[in-house]
């Protein structure tokens, strides 16, 4: 057999594993791969313009078709470049396969020059990584790296590589199978434990599936969907979970959690069955924990418990202690359960109409909503007119912060994948080089970055990648001149006192567009929003439009920090609202 | 429910560089107690044997064999104590004592009665090694201590299932 460049089996590899598309940043350790670049037509490079946006633009990429995001970079800074965008990817448990060059082997340890320790910096922010020591070694570390990312609970995998390995030589075979002894992700749920949770389902009387990003993940959203049908319950998602479950179904309660609907917190607060799947009750659900979901998890109050269904053990009874736990793949599982069930005779509509009426009072009590005004723009207008206008079928990514949880709250998900979030590690500056991924990945979609005007200068420099690639994304910036979410918490809880999160310093969004040769716009008028995105969803081209929106809206309902559930926040505390201006917004249709 | 439990945890991990680093760094990245780590080749080279000492609320501890599982490198893991089974444990420890006047004959006898070996002697020290499970070691540590203990080295426990049954890849 012929014997290739390491540098070769580099790009053969990666054929192999169909790849068309890569994003990142040379150097010197991976000067090599992009020598040999030109000679693989069928791999489309883009350059972003840090390693982070490379990451953070793979990770996008991955997320909105479920197809693993590549990224490469070279040694030391290069890779530590990577961290943020690794640890994002980690969190949301996305499948991303991150190159790094390495100093030659035989430099290792020496502190040579931009040499960093990156397989020991990632290793707690991976869910693999690989030092490779050999060039006869690469491909089967390839196909390792590809593997473990995309299978089980998908996550990043990290491979680096030493300048020496891509220039050394070696027969180039790929492994058509492999297998990792200590790598066994479990698919099929337990029968047995599947056919415990049917009987309690039908035990229930105020059941309620909280769904989360393990439905998405697993290409579940169908049998999510058939089953909440099935046994007429009500469905809440998490953040991760948004489009999991389509927003605008009659069972749908909206997001939980600490922005969570008033119907949807008071709903896990007052079930006796949580039927959990692929979520993970993360604190910013739970809230308080003790007082997390205490009907349910209270069998003196006739509680039957939780149901979780998740592909991770350790997901298991890490928080909250469940009482019927299923392993596997949430797809599988829920067929498995589709069978049970439906073998069962219950009339479940009769079985919960008296709970869908409570639920539906809790909502008609206090709708999601916020105070429209013809004044000044309301952010959460801005989401609602962006809703309208693409008939909610555009894919929106979010920076961190107000904009994220408006964008979860106030628009309208319909599919999986539609909705691209860094909800784990709340990762500002995520959102801009994630929708140049999703976009390349879904060239015929509106792709459309909800901004905050914080997060976006984050990552600003991708501007660059977008114009030289010609990236149709749309970046809607909610400009309100403050890191908003901080500022929501010292109003709130810090008696006003804005410490360091006053940004009215900033640059002029819409001549920083134009100076990268893109199109910017700025609206600052309430009547100019609607026909502004009429036309800015008409546009082929990328834009930037920076939205003057109210300084000091509120992100609400809200759970504070360390409180239950069910103490919700649900306005301003000193404001006086005048409830007929009040605009009843995107209401929840419960089956009467 | 809620008291903490001290388990032995034996596992089947892939003997390669880096291995270690990824179990130490779970047990202090999560705050997981380790009181002994002891590591060795298997009859397969390619395997490593790892013995763990570790202790928590019962939660915390099915955490750690679930976390433990999730590591790539790690083949296989079972806690010993949550198994029920019996299993023989042993640790090994070193100890540098005085040895001068009453105190020779005296550290001689209590490593007579522990079964243990005097490895090395001078005029003013002996270095005492005994085995033995924990409650062992701890006692002879216990008496020795009059005598003077200079220094101490531990292996770390090491266990194995009793019977038949053994930990086996798959
Ligand atoms: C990299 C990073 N640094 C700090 C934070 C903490 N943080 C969370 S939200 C937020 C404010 C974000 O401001 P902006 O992007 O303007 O969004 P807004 O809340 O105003 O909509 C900050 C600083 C974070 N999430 N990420
Ligand atoms: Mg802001």
């Amino acid at each position: 057999m012929a014997k290739l460049k390491g540098y070769q089996i580099f790009w053969e590899s990666l054929l192999k594993e169909g790849v068309d598309l890569v994003f990142g940043f040379p150097g010197g350790a991976v000067i090599n791969i992009y020598d040999e670049l030109v000679n693989y037509p069928q791999i489309r490079h883009i350059l972003t313009r840090h390693e982070q946006g490379a990451v953070h633009a793979a990770d996008g990429y991955a997320r909105s078709t479920g197809r693993a995001g590549v990224a490469i970079v070279t040694s030391g800074p290069g890779a530590t470049n990577t961290v943020t965008g690794i640890a994002t990817a980690y969190m949301d448990s996305s499948p991303v396969v991150v190159f790094t060059g390495q100093v030659p082997t035989g430099l290792i340890g020496n502190d040579a020059f931009q040499e960093a320790d990156i397989v020991g910096i990632t290793r707690p922010c991976t869910k693999h990584n690989f030092l490779v020591k050999s060039t006869q070694e690469l491909a089967e570390t390839i196909k390792k790296a590809f593997y473990i990312a995309t299978t089980g609970r998908p996550g990043p995998v990290l491979v680096d590589i030493p300048k020496d390995v891509l220039t050394g030589e070696a027969e180039f075979e790929y492994p058509e199978k492999i297998s990792i002894r200590g790598y066994h992700p479990s698919t099929r749920g337990h029968p047995q434990q599947v056919k415990k949770a049917a009987q309690l389902i039908a035990q229930a009387r105020r059941p309620i599936i909280y769904a989360g990003g393990g439905v998405i993940i697993s290409g579940a959203s169908r049998e999510l969907r058939e089953l909440a049908e099935l046994i007429h319950t009500p469905v809440t998602l998490t953040l991760m979970g948004c489009g999991a479950f389509p927003g605008d179904h009659p069972l749908f309660l909206g997001m939980l959690g600490m922005h969570g609907t008033y119907v949807a917190n008071m709903g896990i607060s007052n079930c006796d069955l949580i039927i959990a799947i692929g979520a993970r009750f993360d604190d910013r659900v739970t809230g308080k924990l003790d007082a997390f979901a205490p009907m349910a998890r209270n069998k003196a109050v006739g509680g039957l418990g939780i149901i979780h269904i998740d592909i991770d053990p350790t997901s298991i009874s890490k928080n909250v202690e469940v009482d019927v736990p299923i392993v596997g793949d949430a797809k599988n599982i829920l067929e498995q359960l589709i069978d049970v069930i439906r073998t069962m005779e219950v009339d479940w509509e009769g079985r919960h109409r008296d709970w869908l009426a409570q639920l539906k009072g809790w909502d008609s009590q206090h709708p999601l909503q916020y105070e429209y005004s013809d004044e000044v723009i309301k952010p959460q207008y801005v989401v609602e007119k962006l809703w309208e206008v693409t008939q909610g079928e555009a894919i929106i990514t979010t920076e961190v912060g107000q904009n994220q949880m408006w964008a979860a709250l106030f628009y309208r998900y319909k599919r999986p994948r539609q909705f691209i979030t860094s909800g784990g590690l709340g990762t500002m500056g995520f959102g801009f080089p994630a929708a140049i991924g999703a976009q390349l990945g879904n060239p015929e979609a509106l792709v459309i970055d909800i901004a905050g005007d914080g997060s976006f200068q984050m990552n600003i420099q991708e501007l660059a990648t977008v114009a030289e690639y010609r990236i149709p994304v749309k970046v809607v910036i909610l400009n309100n001149r403050y890191l908003g979410m901080v500022r929501q918490w010292q109003e709130l809880f810090f008696d006003k006192k804005y410490s360091q999160t006053d940004i009215s310093v900033q640059p002029d969004f819409v001549k920083v567009a134009e100076a990268y040769g893109i199109k910017g716009y700025r609206i600052e008028d309430p009547k100019e929003v609607g026909p502004f995105f009429e036309n800015l969803v008409k546009m082929k081209e990328a834009v930037i439009v920076d939205v003057i929106v109210e300084r000091e809206e509120g992100v609400f309902p809200m759970v504070p920090a360390g409180a239950a559930t069910s103490e919700m926040l649900l306005d301003k505390p000193a404001s006086a609202k005048n409830g007929e201006r009040l605009k009843r917004l995107l209401p929840l249709n419960f089956p009467s | 429910m809620d008291e903490i439990r001290r388990h032995t945890i034996s596992l089947l991990v892939e003997n390669r560089p880096g291995v270690m680093a990824r179990i130490a760094g779970l047990f202090s990245s999560k705050g997981y107690n380790i009181h002994s780590l002891s590591v060795g080749e298997t009859m397969d080279p390619s395997v490593s044997r790892m013995t763990i000492v570790t202790s928590g609320h019962p939660l915390v501890l099915e955490q750690i064999v679930k976390q433990l599982r999730r590591l790539i490198d790690v083949i296989k893991v079972v806690d010993l104590t949550a198994t029920g089974e019996k299993f023989v444990d042993r640790e090994m420890i070193l100890m540098k004592v005085n040895a001068k006047g009453d105190a020779r004959a005296e550290a001689m006898r209590i490593t007579e009665i522990f079964r243990g070996k005097i490895v090395d002697v001078s005029p003013e020290t002996f270095v005492i090694e005994i085995t033995g499970d924990e409650g062992k070691i701890k006692a002879a540590v216990e008496l020795l201590k009059p005598c003077g203990i200079r220094e101490v080295v531990r292996t770390g426990k090491v266990a194995v299932m009793r019977g038949p049954k053994s930990l086996k890849l798959v």
